[in-house]
This record gives structure tokens, C-alpha cells and sequence, in this order.
């Protein structure tokens, strides 16, 4: 177990490499240090010179992965790509384009993203689940086909739906919490509740209807119907067997996501004025800020390798028969 | 020819699709276990249902997608020699046969926003009255809309009488249709079935037939009733209003369905083969192979879906940019970016199906039939094709159509954040995004998102309920569960 | 049941919190305080007045940093008033011997202009760290080790704090820094061609820069800039190249504000950086405001500073400010208010819902993104709805110094040069386009139609008949009207493409309108354009890019037809009319004249122009050539002159003093809140509705029973 951990920590790094290669090459043809130059140096009055100066300032004059004109090593190591990349490594992710430190940035904004990622993501998978299973329980019956109706209703909405909905009923009529906005600490609830409950509203329709099918594929299996022969009932059944085995596939699906709740949601941070990682990802694209951009990248890289090992670490814990060579 | 035809590439596409579908589908016929499959398909009432909702979404997206540039009219009294000499001039502007149907829907274009069936606009003008005394004087007041309700002339207070007169015959027409259709079917089980038109319609209703006749007899008759009347009223109203720029929203709809369903479809198209391949290869081997695959799927998997996204949507429009003369039209251009972003949408969803099917691969591999077989040396394509994969079937199909919704879902959030489709393209996403302002008006504008949410909801619905149906009637394990 | 007891545990929680605004954002400490609310949508990128140019930034710049010279308040046309100076600096002209000249001489004699600024004595600094001094004089932090500011994490974390008087090296230093190599001044380009020594000292500096190891600090008191000279403790002078009336509006803008040296040293030293502790962060000035708390994610704040010197609210504006009572706090010492909270708002409909709860003051409208969610009512209705004037809200307009036109590029062969034929192109299309529905469908009227690159407000603009462009309008009873698209089809025919087609092969006329995606790129907005060039036949191809790939083709004339626009630095004409001047050329010299236009007539009249003063004995002579370029314009049609866009700002009942202001922006310190009115009409307007939540509860209930029924029904069977 321990070796395999390692070797999975092992494949971290190329896959890190190969992330930033990707990176770099994708937003280097988008995104020249001439166009990065301009965007930051504003649209009035910029001269040549003025370019020239910001990239050489920055380092970006040099070329981006091979240097002809480098001796030795320098062919490799003197070009953006060595120097923007290694130092990321050692998590150091220099400063964004307008002179910020990007790593205390982070550290700023990851409270206000998993104030409302870790709720959502627990109360999500509560509901989901037990509705999952009150589904299961009745399942066959009127009860279940509404609910499975309901349940793909709800997901054929668009998220953007629901928070364009949710904020005009709640905060616009109703007037029951602040349309958008952040405070720190405790203060904090009244900015949460709604993106949370709108976050968890729009999950429940997808996820119980998938965890409904693992429950039913667990509730076909012979175990079960030799557990109900038993005697046992259907609830005991439901929570002590299904439930234990469907968990397999549901952890699959589930644990990847964990550590990227750090990345923060795209879409309501920003319609709800959260200060998080989401909002922060999205300022840099419309702000083509590269070195903002490379480090969520290689941050959220890194969560997602990270919750990869847990995937499969969790096989281990729930199902003893999995086991890693 | 007063038409040049276009053919664009997605629309290449969509006929390869269907193409392809009506292969699968003659194959499939000829293979007993999978004609019992589709046929328990088509048993299931809502599933068939369903499947009549997106055969109509169908019908309007391949209409959409025969493309044509219209000749320009030669300028009358002109030296027509000197147009004949140089050939026809096409317009750069490309339509489509749908569009060629809708031509009143297209045109008829108000000045700015009405409500659904107004006859007034939605806002106060300074409208220019011409006094006894042949003086300008100028009123504020709701203007009159140029197209919406134009028959009715000045009487506007005969609009709800004439809507409902309009309505009324649009729905006797409906249940004329209805009856005709019904009675069709009948008349053909009835022959099929040997009996007398009376048991047939009588099996229907009490759900003996083997296909679920009575859904889609239902669905038939819900869709007739709605969309007669829409045809009805199309003619002389808005009937779902008109946006910002007085362009009619039910044409905006109809449009937006082509783009929908391209990418939900197209993008599978691309990822499907990819997935499936590399994920039993990488459960079955593990190994170096696993190591491999793995290193390609998490390395692409673990960038951020929307920077990935968005740094290949922003590469493809600057290589469209910087080569303006590989297209003829704007709508060639459109169409390269919604294609290109479904092939980065299938790049970046196929590693979740590839990481799905692996872990499951996993998991069969460890089961006692499948390491008898190895034990007895079958070959290893063998069992993956024999055993592995008919169990992961289900697995595929379930992804599959809960990939159809999210990337209708996906293209709306997309172009929110402002890398979806060519904003000159009309999709849910780009009218929803432009609906999104108009919320925040006093009075409220709520029509195009209504109009926008209402349509996505039957087509998603609707895919997402004939996915259920597929399921059951595919998983070999469900079978006998309920 | 448990779960209904549950449910009745919350909604009792509910009801004592009933009575208060449940949708406040903001802290319960802050209520009842005299703090203006207010929201920006772009974070500020730099608060460095060396670097920060754009509208987002100087709104907080403005308010900290203080230039010599501000704008008057209420005046218009925008008039310069002291600011820290004790008057407006009059040039002095020399010729190349340094001998004074009068200042009626002729512009190609003027060797160098003279500026002598002197400040007023007393002035003091907010409080700052930097100028800390220990008992023996020396700076409290002049070496701050990674040990010290290990518990330092905001600048509020320095203990002591202190303030210093303004002296004029502060001013010198600054105009230094705008060379500093690793600062990128926007203006620094500009200002080296005028300022003497500047382009010299940015070499310098560039060398020593390369010597010193990355973060080091550089002593710029160490480096000498001849044009820019201490006359005495509180007075300096500028010496500029030639003759540039225009440098006194520099003067008023933060680039040319103090910066004091011990305050540049503090925050060189190494770490600083580290924790964003840095000039660009947390600005020090003498301004009335502070700021105080710097989260550009999501709140900004400033302090009143009390160190400010002192200033009394105006006496004197335009003939209507009294009767809007811009007038009432005449004499008033400012600031009015103690604080500002600016909170950060990125989407619209929830930055015009909190307006709308009277949660924020004031709603600004600068940003793009705004504009479009700002509607008073659909359509070109310009006034406020009656909901809106129900709850006191104002309506403060005012034609911004801007301007939003379609650009021909000139180079172009089919739409570009001064040929008879493309000149009646341009006509053309100058006609069809109807810039009056444009404003009216996607401004709602806030704009009006632009007959010239000028903008009213500024020197030059001309109302009425004389001002209206013979082009595109005639003049019938006393109005503008746009020329019928009869006379435009004429006019293209006159051009050789009769009915969009090509006179001799028949080919149809396609045009290629770039844009960029977002602003001109929306659909709706593209439909439109397409169908105004159709009105004409003309088939229009709309290729509409990310910002940069625009400016990449605009840099190299790839372009045909083109959206921009200009806001004003200054209002002065100079700073439009350059926009068409030849030897600004985008693609030839890289400026700022996209269109490429080069008229050796209209250059001339430039020339001219550009060195001339709008008040003085030459005034009358200066319009007269404007009014001559501005014809010369009108008729080659290089631009499509689109419209001057309105600005809109509402206020609510309880902000007084809110006069809009294009180019003066230090205008948090003229207002005032009413802060008991606010606090009733709030309380009035957010009262919760809570039957929706009884409903919710309902409803839950009501779902969940029928699952609890049959799962009783079930296990009774099963028993059995």
C-alpha cells in the first residue's frame, strides 16, 4: 500500500510537467508576452519601447522552451518555460502580472471558497443519499417514477437557472438575505445560505439518480435477496448491505471532487460577489493574467492527482478485495 | 440556380450521424439479442414518449442543417449583362432550409422588445402626430409594432377574439390530425394484429401492444395541440415576443435546437471510441499500459476543465482570426468554432467515461468467471470483447445520455463565461446570456428566458427520460431486478 | 414528529429576526454610521500614481492622492482650480538661448515653456509607518528584517505611525519615478517627449537598475533630472520642450502627485513586497481620504484622513446648481463623510438590486458591463420609472467626454484613401447608419449622436445648425435630421457601386466590420449593424475577436471597418482631434489614429490648433480653425462619428452634493448622507416576506408524508 502511494506520488511530477507543457503551449499561442505586455500596460499611449522594457522586466523576452542561442544546459534551463515552471515546484508562484503576490493571494481567497464548496459538497451528498435511498426503498412504485421524474427534471435545468431564479425569489422578493457580497468569520452564514442551498438544489437531481442506480444494481444482487430470506428487513437490508456496497462507485464518483472544492465555483462566486478561488480563475482568463492562470492550473493539477490517490485509496478501505500491486 | 448550396462542417457531421444511426439500427435489427433490447426500448411508455418530443427536435435540427446561400437579386433596370457575365452573386449570407420555411418568422422584425401576441411595443415612444391644423405634435405612447397583429389594422381590441378564433381552429385542426394519425395506427395494428379495429384501439389503451402505442399517440397529441396553435398565431403575432432587437423569439428558439443538439452529439461522437479504448485496455492490462493511460487522461483531466476550455476555444478563434480567407461567410466561421468547441468538450469529458470504465474494468477483472477464462486461456481480446465490455455497456449508455444533457447544459455556462459558441450564433446559451440583462429592467422583460428555459427543459427532459428508457432496457443486470 | 418540531425551531428562530432588514451585507456595527456605500466592478490594478490610469483606479486615487491642481467641482466647462498649489502656474516661454519670449509668440520660436508650481506651506500626510522616527531622529522602520515582519500581515500591523508636511521634493520625486524601469508609467513615453532630461534619466535608471540586484531600491535623489528643478522648500519648476498648452491638465492628474521619498524606501525593502506591502497597495497622500482596508476582491475602504489640510465646499457653479442644491453646504469645511466602503460587484442585476434596496448610494455607472443592466425603462425612456421616483431616487445626467465611433481604416482600398469615389462610400454609410436608433435601442437614449469627433463640453463643440454635420443631416425646423437613405444610395451609386453592386462586374460590395467580443460583439447589437448596411445592399461581415487579436489588426491595418472609442485625459480638443492626425498614424508610426486618415489639409490645421490656448486674446482664432478641421473631417468621413454616451448616475434621497463629473474625480469629499433618512427608508423597503418559507416547509411536509404513509402501509403488510 505504502509503495503504492509513493508510486502514485512518483507520477505526480510528469504529470505536473506534462500539465504545465500543455499550459504553456496552449496560452503562449493565445496569448503572446507581447499581448500579455499590452493587456497589463493598458490600451492608451503604449510605445514599443514600453513593450520591450515589460518584457524584459518580466523575463518574458526570452525564447519559450528552446534556447539555439543558450550554451550547455542554458538551451533548456534560459528559456520562460524553465523559468516559470521550476519555481512552482518548490511553491513559489511569483507574482501576477499587476505585481501580487500570487501564493498569499491563494491563501486569502481559499477561506471564502470552501465556506461554500464544503458545505454544499457535505449537505449535497446527505440529501442526494437519502433521497437516494427513500427512492430505493419504494422503488418500483408511483413514488419512485416521480421521483426519478423529478429528479431528471431538476437536472435538465441549467445551474444558470437556478441562481438567476433563486436570487430574483429569495433576495429580490423576498428580501431574506443580501444578493451578494462576503464578510469574513462569522458574519459569513447569511452570505452562504443561499448560494449553498441553490448549490445543493441544483446537484440533487443528477446525483440521486445516480446513486439510485448503483443502489438498485447492489439490490439485484443475490447477497441481497439471501439477506431478505434471512428475514432481515428491507430497511436494514437497504442500510447495512446496498448501502455498504454501492458505496464503491459512488466514492468513485464522489472523492476525485474533494480536494478540488479548494478551486471554488466558477459560476456563483461570482454571481454571488464571493471573494474566492472561482472568481479569482475567472478574473485572470478575462484578464489574460498568464502567471495567475499557471498557478491555479498547476494548483488544481495537483488537488485533482491528489484526489485521484484518495479514489483509489478509499477502493482499498471499503472493499478489502481490490488490492495494489 | 437562385441557390448556392453550403455544406458546412458540422453539417457534414450530423448527416454522417444519421448515417451512422441508420447502420447501427439495420445491424442491430439483424442481431436477435439486440432487437429484444430495442424492443423492450420500445415498450417503455416513457421512454417512447420522449422519443417523439426528440423526433421532432430532430426533424427541426436536420432541417437546420441543410445550408444554402441565396442568389441576390439583380438590381432591376440595371445592365443585367454585366451581372450575367461575372455568374450568379451569392449573398454571404447563409440560410438554411428552416430558415427558407420560417422566412416570415425571420423578417417580420420590430424595432426593439414586445411582449408575446402584443400589438403594441413594450416601451413609450415620442411618437409624431400631424394635427387638423397640419402642425407636429409629438405624444408619448406604447407605438404601434410594425408585424405583430399588423391584419387587425386599427381595430387592436378584436386581438383577443382573433386569438382565440385562431386558437380554436388551430385546435380543431390538431385533433383532425390527431384522429387521422390515430386512426392510421389502429387500422395498421389492427391488420398486423388480425383483429377488429376495436380490440386493436382497445389493446393500445390498455397497454397490450408491444410497442408503447399509447405514449406516443399521447405525446402526439400534446405536441399537435401546441405546436398548431404556435403555427397559427406565428403568422400575424410574436408569439413568444421579440428581444432587444425586435427579432421574433420562438425563430431564435427554433434555431438555437441545431446548435443544442450538435453539441451534445457531435461531441460524443468524438469522445466515445477514445474512452471506451483506452479505459478496458487500461483496467485489463494494468501495467505499463495502465501507467500510460493513466498519465495521458490525468495529465489532460487534471487541468482545470474551463482553462482548458477556454485556452482552446481562444486558440482555435486566433487561428480563425489570423485566416480570415478560408472562410467565404461569417457563418463558416461560426460554424468552425462550434465545432472546434466540440471537439475540446470531447477531449476534456471523455477522460471522466475513460476513469469510469477503467475502475469498473477493475472490478470485473477480479471476478471469479473472468479470471476462469484467463485461467483457461482465452485470449485477452477475446474476453474484454465477450465479457468486459457487453458489461459495460450500461456504463457507456448512462454516461453517454447524461452527457447529451450536461453539454447542452455545459454550452449555456460556457458562453456565460464568454468561451462558448460565435456570438453571432443563436444557441440557449447566447440567449440566455443576453436574457440574463433583462431581468435587471423595470419592467421586467421575461419572455426570451422563459421562452429560452421552457425549450431547453422539453429537449433535455426529454433526452435525459429516453436515456432512463435505453438503460433498463440495455443493463443486463436491472433486467431482472424489478 | 421530530422533523416538525425541527421546522417549528427554525421558524420560531425566524421571528424576532423578522423586524430588521434581514438583506443587509453589511456588519450591524456599521448602521447609523456616516459611511457612503458604493460598489466597483474591476478590481484596481495598480494605486501607484506612477502606473494607474484607468477609470476603476482613479477612482480611489483620487480621492488619496493630490495632485497641484484639481477641477472646480461644480464649473462647466471644466475649469483647473488649485489643489495643493496656491494658483494655477502660468507657462513662461523661452526661446533656445533661454531668453523669455511673450507669450503670444509663435509656436516654432518657443524653445522651451517654464512651469513654476509653488505649494501651500502645512500641508501633512495620512499617518503612515514610513514616517515613524525614533528619539534619535532616525526612521523607525528603515531596516525592517524578515524577523520584524514576521507578525506584520497588513500595514495596520506597524505600531507607530506618524506624518510629515509636503514638501515640493515629494512632488520632483514622483515626476522621477514616471522613469523608473520597473514602474511602466503609461505616460512615460509621452512625458520624455516633453519634459526635459526625462528620456535621459529613464536610461540611466535602466543602467543602474541592471546593476542593482531585482528588488534593491533605487535612490532616485541620487539621479538628477534637469527639467525639473527645487526652487525652494514648498516651490519647483518644470521645463518643458516647445510649446504645449495642454500640460496644466497633467497637472491635475494623479501621475504628477507627491510621493515621498521615505515612503518609496520603506516599502523597497526586501519582504515588503512579499505581503503586498507596497505603493501599489496601500497609497499614502494628503488627499482627504485614506485607504484603509485594501481587498480588491471584495471590499475597499476609505478612511477620512486627519491630517487633511482643510478645504470648504464651493460657492460658485453653473446657473442651475442652485436650484438643485448643490449650493446649500456652501462654505461647509470637507470631507462630509467618514468613511467609504466601495464593495466589489461584478455581475449586474445584484449590484442594481442592492441600489434598489438603498443599499448602495449611489449607483456610478463606468464600466461597460453596467451600462447595460442601468435601464429606466425599456426603450429610449429617460426618465425615471414611477416606482423609482416613488422612493426619491435622482437621475443625474451628463454627456460624458468621450466618444464611440466606426472606424474606416484608410489604407483599405475599397473603403479607405481621399479618392471622390470612396470619400461617397464612406458618406454613405454614414448616412445609413442610423446612430439616433442605435442609442435608442441598446443606450436608452443615454447618448447623443455624434456630428465630430468632439464632444459637447469641450472647446470647439458647436450646437445647433453650425455644429450639425452636412453630411448626414439636414437642417428642417430648427433640428437635425438624418439624411434620407435615398440621398445615401445616390451618393453610393456617385461611388461606383449602384444598388451594393459593383458598377462595371456586378460583384456585390461585402465590407468586414472587426470588433471585439463583449462591447460592440453582443449578437443583438451585430444583427443591427447588418441590417442598417442592408438598408443599402451592402453585405456586411462582422468578425468580431478577443481584444487583443483586435489591436493586433488594428496595429497592422488588417482591418476595414473598426468599433473604438476615446475617453478624454483632458478636456481639451487637442485630445480628440489627435485621434486623425496624420503623424499619428497607427500603422505607420504605432500612435493613436487608427483610421491611419492623413489629409495634409486637415494636419495643417492641427498643427495649429494644437498649440493655441482656449481663453486668451486667441481664442476666437482657435475656433475658427477648429471649425475648419472639423469640416474637413465631416467631409472625408474617416470616422463614422457614433455618439457621445450620457453618463447616468442615480442617487438616492439621502446623497447630497452628487454633481456628475467627467474628468474631475476627486469627488468623494463633496458629498454628504443623510444618515437618518437612509436608515428609515431602508428598513422601510427590506421588510422580509416570509410566507414563503412557511410554504417551503409545507411543501416538504407535504412530499415527505405520502413516502411516510406507504412506508408504514408497507411495514404493516410485511408484519402481517
Amino acid at each position: 500500500m505504502l509503495a503504492y502511494i509513493v508510486r502514485r506520488l512518483l507520477y505526480a511530477l510528469p504529470i505536473l510537467i506534462g500539465v504545465n507543457l500543455i499550459t504553456f503551449a496552449l496560452f503562449f499561442v493565445v496569448n503572446t508576452p507581447d499581448d500579455m505586455a499590452r493587456m497589463q500596460l493598458g490600451v492608451k499611449r503604449v510605445t514599443p519601447e514600453a513593450i520591450a522594457k515589460w518584457k524584459a522586466e518580466r523575463g518574458y523576452d526570452r525564447p519559450l522552451f528552446i534556447n539555439a542561442e543558450a550554451a550547455g544546459t542554458g538551451v533548456v534551463t534560459e528559456t520562460i518555460f524553465f523559468a516559470k515552471s521550476v519555481r512552482m515546484f518548490a511553491g513559489d508562484f511569483g507574482r501576477a502580472e499587476d505585481g501580487r503576490d500570487i501564493a498569499r493571494e491563494i491563501r486569502l481567497r481559499m477561506e471564502p471558497s470552501l465556506a461554500i464548496a464544503v458545505p454544499t459538497f457535505i449537505l449535497g451528498l446527505l440529501v442526494s443519499v437519502s433521497f437516494a435511498l427513500l427512492l430505493t426503498f419504494f422503488r418500483a412504485g408511483s413514488l419512485d417514477f416521480w421521483g426519478v421524474f423529478v429528479c431528471v427534471a431538476m437536472m435538465s435545468i441549467s445551474g444558470l437557472f437556478y441562481i438567476i431564479g433563486g436570487q430574483y425569489l429569495v433576495s429580490k422578493l423576498w428580501r431574506l438575505v443580501p444578493i451578494s457580497g462576503y464578510a469574513g468569520g462569522f458574519d459569513a452564514w447569511k452570505f452562504l445560505i443561499l448560494p449553498v442551498v441553490i448549490g445543493v438544489v441544483s446537484g440533487i437531481g443528477a446525483s440521486t439518480r445516480w446513486y439510485r442506480t448503483m443502489f438498485l444494481e447492489e439490490i439485484a444482487k443475490d447477497y441481497v435477496r439471501t439477506a431478505r430470506a434471512k428475514g432481515l428487513s428491507e430497511v436494514v437490508v437497504l442500510f447495512r448491505h446496498v448501502l455498504r456496497n454501492a458505496l464503491i462507485p459512488i466514492l468513485t464518483g464522489v472523492v476525485v471532487v474533494i480536494p478540488l472544492l479548494f478551486m471554488g465555483s466558477l459560476l456563483s462566486e461570482s454571481f454571488f460577489g464571493i471573494p474566492g478561488l472561482g472568481s479569482y480563475t475567472i478574473d485572470a482568463i478575462n484578464a489574460q493574467d498568464f502567471a495567475v492562470v499557471r498557478a491555479m492550473v498547476f494548483i488544481g493539477s495537483l488537488l485533482y492527482i491528489i484526489g485521484l490517490i484518495l479514489t483509489d485509496l478509499s477502493y482499498t478501505l471499503v472493499d478489502p478485495r481490490i488490492r495494489f500491486v | 440556380m437562385d441557390f448556392l448550396p453550403v455544406l458546412l462542417w458540422s453539417d457534414l457531421l450530423i448527416w454522417a450521424l444519421v448515417a451512422v444511426a441508420a447502420a447501427s439500427g439495420w445491424l442491430s435489427a439483424r442481431s436477435p439479442l439486440l432487437r429484444a433490447a430495442w424492443r423492450r426500448v420500445g415498450s417503455h411508455r416513457t421512454g417512447m414518449g420522449s422519443a417523439t418530443v426528440l423526433v421532432v427536435f430532430g426533424v427541426i435540427g436536420l432541417l437546420d442543417s441543410l445550408h444554402y446561400r441565396p442568389a441576390l437579386v439583380a438590381p432591376t433596370g440595371e445592365p443585367m449583362a454585366a451581372a450575367s457575365r461575372q455568374g450568379t452573386a451569392y449573398s454571404v449570407e447563409v440560410l438554411s432550409l428552416l430558415d427558407r420555411l420560417l422566412a416570415s418568422l425571420r423578417a417580420r422584425s420590430e424595432k426593439t422588445y414586445s411582449e408575446p401576441l402584443a400589438t403594441r411595443a413594450y416601451a413609450k415612444e415620442a411618437i409624431d402626430l400631424r394635427d387638423a391644423d397640419g402642425r407636429l405634435r409629438q405624444i408619448r405612447d406604447y407605438p404601434r409594432l410594425k408585424y405583430g397583429g399588423a391584419h387587425l389594422g386599427d381595430d387592436e381590441a378584436r386581438r383577443y377574439a382573433d386569438i382565440v378564433q385562431r386558437l380554436l381552429q388551430a385546435l380543431a385542426l390538431a385533433a383532425a390530425i390527431w384522429c387521422t394519425l390515430a386512426g392510421v395506427t389502429v387500422a395498421v395494428l389492427a391488420r398486423a394484429g388480425d383483429c377488429t379495429l376495436r380490440a386493436a384501439w382497445r389493446r393500445i389503451w390498455r397497454n397490450q401492444t408491444d410497442f408503447a402505442w399509447n405514449a406516443v399517440l399521447i405525446v402526439l397529441a400534446c405536441l399537435l395541440a401546441c405546436a398548431l396553435p404556435l403555427a397559427g398565431l406565428a403568422d400575424d403575432y410574436h408569439v413568444f415576443g421579440t428581444d432587444k432587437v425586435g427579432q421574433d423569439v420562438l425563430y431564435q428558439i427554433l434555431k438555437s435546437v441545431r446548435t443544442a443538439l450538435v453539441i451534445g452529439l457531435v461531441t460524443t461522437l468524438v469522445m466515445l471510441p477514445l474512452a471506451v479504448v483506452l479505459g478496458v485496455m487500461a483496467g485489463y492490462f494494468r501495467g505499463w499500459v495502465d501507467d500510460v493511460i493513466q498519465y495521458l487522461y490525468t495529465t489532460l483531466s487534471s487541468i482545470p476543465g474551463v482553462l482548458l476550455i477556454a485556452a482552446a476555444v481562444l486558440m482555435m478563434q486566433v487561428l480563425i482570426d489570423t485566416h480570415p480567407q478560408w472562410f467565404a461567410t461569417a457563418a463558416e466561421r461560426a460554424d468552425l468554432r462550434l465545432l472546434a468547441l466540440c471537439l475540446i468538450l470531447g477531449l476534456t469529458s471523455w477522460t471522466g467515461l475513460c476513469r469510469l470504465l477503467r475502475g469498473e474494468t477493475l472490478k470485473l477483472r477480479e471476478l471469479e468467471f473472468i479470471q476462469a477464462a484467463q485461467a483457461f486461456g482465452v485470449p485477452d481480446l477475446r474476453i474484454i470483447a465477450r465479457h468486459i465490455v457487453p458489461n459495460l455497456m450500461h456504463i457507456v449508455i448512462i454516461a453517454l445520455v447524461m452527457d447529451f444533457s450536461s453539454l447542452v447544459l455545459a454550452e449555456a455556462v460556457l458562453s456565460y463565461v464568454g468561451i462558448g459558441v460565435d456570438p453571432t450564433m443563436i444557441s440557449f446559451g447566447t440567449m440566455i446570456n443576453n436574457a440574463r440583462m433583462e431581468l435587471a429592467r423595470e419592467p421586467m422583460v421575461w419572455w426570451s428566458l422563459s421562452a429560452a428555459f421552457s425549450f431547453m427543459l422539453a429537449l433535455v427532459l426529454a433526452a435525459n427520460l429516453l436515456a432512463d428508457a435505453v438503460r433498463e432496457a440495455f443493463d443486463p443486470r436491472l433486467a431482472g431486478a424489478i | 414528529m421530530s422533523f416538525v418540531r425541527i421546522v417549528c425551531l427554525f421558524l420560531c428562530l425566524l421571528i424576532p429576526a423578522c423586524s430588521s432588514e434581514q438583506n443587509d451585507p453589511y456588519p450591524a456595527s456599521e448602521r447609523g454610521l456616516n459611511i457612503l456605500y458604493s460598489a466597483f466592478t474591476e478590481r484596481p490594478k495598480h494605486l501607484d500614481p506612477a502606473q494607474s490610469y484607468t477609470e476603476d483606479e482613479i477612482t480611489f486615487t483620487a480621492q488619496i492622492y493630490e495632485p497641484p491642481l484639481q477641477y472646480h467641482y461644480l464649473k462647466r466647462p471644466y475649469t483647473l482650480i488649485p489643489a495643493t498649489s496656491t494658483s494655477v502656474p502660468v507657462a513662461r516661454y523661452t526661446d533656445a538661448q533661454g531668453r523669455d519670449l511673450p507669450a503670444d509668440a509663435a509656436p516654432d520660436r518657443i524653445a522651451y515653456s517654464i512651469y513654476e508650481v509653488r505649494i501651500r506651506p502645512g500641508i501633512r500626510y495620512q499617518p503612515h509607518p514610513a514616517f515613524a522616527l525614533d528619539a534619535a531622529g532616525q526612521p523607525v522602520y528603515g531596516t525592517v528584517d524578515g524577523e520584524r515582519l514576521r507578525a506584520i500581515e497588513t500595514l495596520a500591523d506597524f505600531p507607530s505611525v506618524s506624518t510629515r508636511e509636503l514638501v515640493a521634493d515629494d512632488y520632483i520625486y514622483q515626476i522621477k519615478r514616471l522613469a523608473h524601469p520597473r514602474l511602466h508609467s503609461p505616460i512615460f513615453g509621452m512625458m520624455a517627449e516633453r519634459i526635459v532630461g526625462l528620456r535621459e534619466l529613464g536610461k540611466v535608471l535602466q543602467d543602474e537598475a541592471s546593476r542593482l540586484p531585482a528588488a534593491a531600491w533605487l535612490d532616485l535623489d541620487r539621479f538628477a533630472l534637469p527639467g525639473v528643478t527645487r526652487l525652494d522648500r514648498y516651490s519647483y519648476r518644470i521645463t518643458l520642450r516647445g510649446k504645449y498648452p495642454q500640460f496644466v491638465y497633467w497637472l491635475a492628474m494623479p501621475f504628477f502627485a507627491p510621493v515621498p521619498r521615505e515612503v518609496d524606501r520603506f516599502y523597497a525593502q526586501p519582504g515588503m513586497a512579499e505581503k503586498n506591502l507596497t505603493l501599489d497597495w496601500y497609497p499614502v497622500g494628503t488627499g482627504p481620504f485614506m485607504l484603509t482596508e485594501n481587498n480588491p476582491n471584495s471590499r475597499m475602504v476609505l478612511q477620512r484622513n486627519p491630517n487633511f489640510h482643510g478645504e470648504t465646499y464651493p460657492c460658485d457653479g453653473e446657473a442651475a446648481d442652485r436650484a438643485a442644491g448643490l449650493l446649500a453646504d456652501c462654505g461647509q469645511p470637507l470631507p462630509f463623510i467618514e468613511r467609504a466602503v466601495f464593495s466589489r460587484e461584478k455581475e449586474s442585476i445584484p449590484y442594481w438590486n442592492k441600489f434598489l434596496q438603498g443599499y448602495y448610494d449611489a449607483s456610478s455607472i463606468s464600466s461597460d458591463s453596467f451600462d447595460q443592466a442601468v435601464r429606466l425603462g425599456v426603450g429610449g425612456d429617460i426618465e425615471l420609472s414611477d416606482e423609482m421616483r416613488g422612493k426619491g431616487i435622482r437621475l443625474l445626467t451628463s454627456v460624458r467626454a468621450s466618444i464611440f465611433y466606426l472606424g474606416f481604416n484608410m489604407l483599405d482600398p475599397i473603403v479607405g484613401g481621399l479618392s471622390e469615389q470612396t470619400t461617397r462610400l464612406r458618406q454613405a454609410l454614414s448616412i445609413a447608419i442610423d446612430q439616433e436608433e442605435f442609442i435608442s435601442i441598446f443606450m436608452n437614449g443615454r447618448g447623443i449622436a455624434a456630428s465630430s469627433p468632439l464632444p459637447p463640453g469641450i472647446f470647439g463643440y458647436l450646437e445647433g445648425e453650425e455644429g450639425s454635420n452636412p453630411v448626414v443631416y439636414d437642417w428642417v425646423h430648427g433640428q437635425a435630421r438624418r439624411k434620407p437613405l435615398s440621398a445615401a444610395r445616390k451618393l453610393l451609386a456617385e461611388a461606383g457601386w449602384p444598388n451594393g453592386r459593383h458598377a462595371t462586374t456586378g460583384e456585390p460590395l461585402v465590407l468586414n466590420l472587426d470588433t471585439t467580443t463583449g462591447g460592440m460583439g453582443e449578437k443583438s447589437r451585430l444583427d443591427w449593424l447588418t441590417r442598417q448596411f442592408a438598408k443599402l445592399e451592402i453585405q456586411l461581415v462582422v468578425r468580431s475577436t478577443d481584444f487583443n487579436r483586435f489591436q493586433d489588426k488594428v496595429r497592422k491595418g488588417a482591418v476595414q471597418l473598426y468599433y473604438l472609442g476615446w475617453n478624454a485625459d483632458y478636456p481639451d480638443p487637442e485630445n480628440f482631434l489627435f485621434l486623425l492626425a496624420g503623424p499619428e498614424g497607427k500603422v505607420a508610426r504605432g500612435g493613436e489614429n487608427a483610421s491611419n486618415y492623413a489629409n495634409p489639409e486637415y494636419d495643417r490645421l492641427f498643427e495649429q490648433m494644437k498649440n493655441m490656448e482656449s481663453d486668451g486674446p486667441r481664442a476666437a482664432e482657435r475656433l475658427r480653425i477648429i471649425r475648419q478641421a472639423v469640416a474637413v473631417l465631416q467631409h472625408d468621413a474617416p470616422w463614422i462619428y457614433g455618439f457621445h454616451p450620457k453618463s447616468y448616475t442615480l442617487g438616492h434621497a439621502w446623497l447630497h452634493n452628487r454633481k456628475p463629473s467627467d474628468v474631475g474625480n476627486n469627488i468623494l469629499k463633496y458629498q454628504r448622507i443623510d444618515g437618518g433618512e437612509r436608515a428609515r427608508l431602508r428598513q422601510a423597503w427590506n421588510r422580509p416576506v416570509l410566507w414563503p418559507l412557511f410554504a417551503i416547509a409545507l411543501l416538504l411536509v407535504g412530499l415527505l408524508l405520502p413516502a411516510v404513509l406507504a412506508y408504514r402501509r408497507r411495514e404493516r403488510g410485511t408484519a402481517c
